[in-house]
């Protein structure tokens, strides 16, 4: 494995959920890595985050890691969920919610409720 | 160079010959594809997904990929 896949793999094993994001959390540079950390920073939960825009080895190498060609790109205990439409598919339905449960991982169900119901039609 | 409408549509077109197809956006940067096939059922979203960023040929993923943005809806049909 390369290097760089190497890097990659500590990352995503080092923290239950790890975001490849352009950007911060705090200080997101791309309406798709920000809709994605919106949504995590919202339900509270505790992740990393890693900012592609910073390290273009790792912008190049999470793509051959993830065989996906975009960012943000979301891993809980270091299995890739998906990119910001999947993110956003499973917060709406749900899954995201127990996805985390299933993982040990805590947030704020109240929070997360709160955006279903600001989204249904 | 941005790539339009039709362009996707035949591309994934090629990797999909049966599916239900339907590609919005206008400025060839921030694009949206449905593709509905039956090829899906059975497959989680990412391997869903996985399947047509490949049948986009690496329109996507190089730093001067012409595509940006494809917001993506894939589903088995109903």
């Amino acid at each position: 494995m390369t290097d760089v896949n190497n890097r990659i793999d500590e990352i995503v094993k080092a923290a239950d959920v790890v975001l490849f994001m352009k950007g911060t959390k705090d200080m997101p540079q791309c309406g798709f890595s920000s809709r994605v950390a919106g949504v995590l920073n919202y339900i509270g939960l505790d992740y990393s985050d890693v900012n592609v825009l910073a390290d273009e080895e790792i912008r190049q190498g999470i793509k051959d890691y993830s065989d996906w060609p975009t960012i943000p790109q979301l891993y809980v205990k270091g299995e890739f969920v998906g990119g910001c439409d999947i993110v956003t598919e499973m917060t709406l339905s749900g899954e995201l919610d127990t996805m985390f449960e299933d993982n040990g991982v805590a947030f704020n169900k109240d929070a997360a409720d709160k955006i279903r119901e600001a989204n249904a039609q | 160079m941005p790539m339009q409408a039709h362009e996707i549509e035949a591309l994934l077109r090629e990797t999909f010959p049966d599916a239900d197809i339907q590609v919005g956006g206008s400025d060839g940067v921030h694009m949206s594809a449905v593709v509905v096939d039956e090829s899906f059922r059975g497959k989680n979203r990412v391997q869903q997904q996985r399947a047509v960023y490949a049948a986009l040929k690496g329109k996507m993923d190089g730093s001067d990929g012409e595509l940006h943005a494809l917001a993506l809806t894939t589903k088995a049909p109903e």
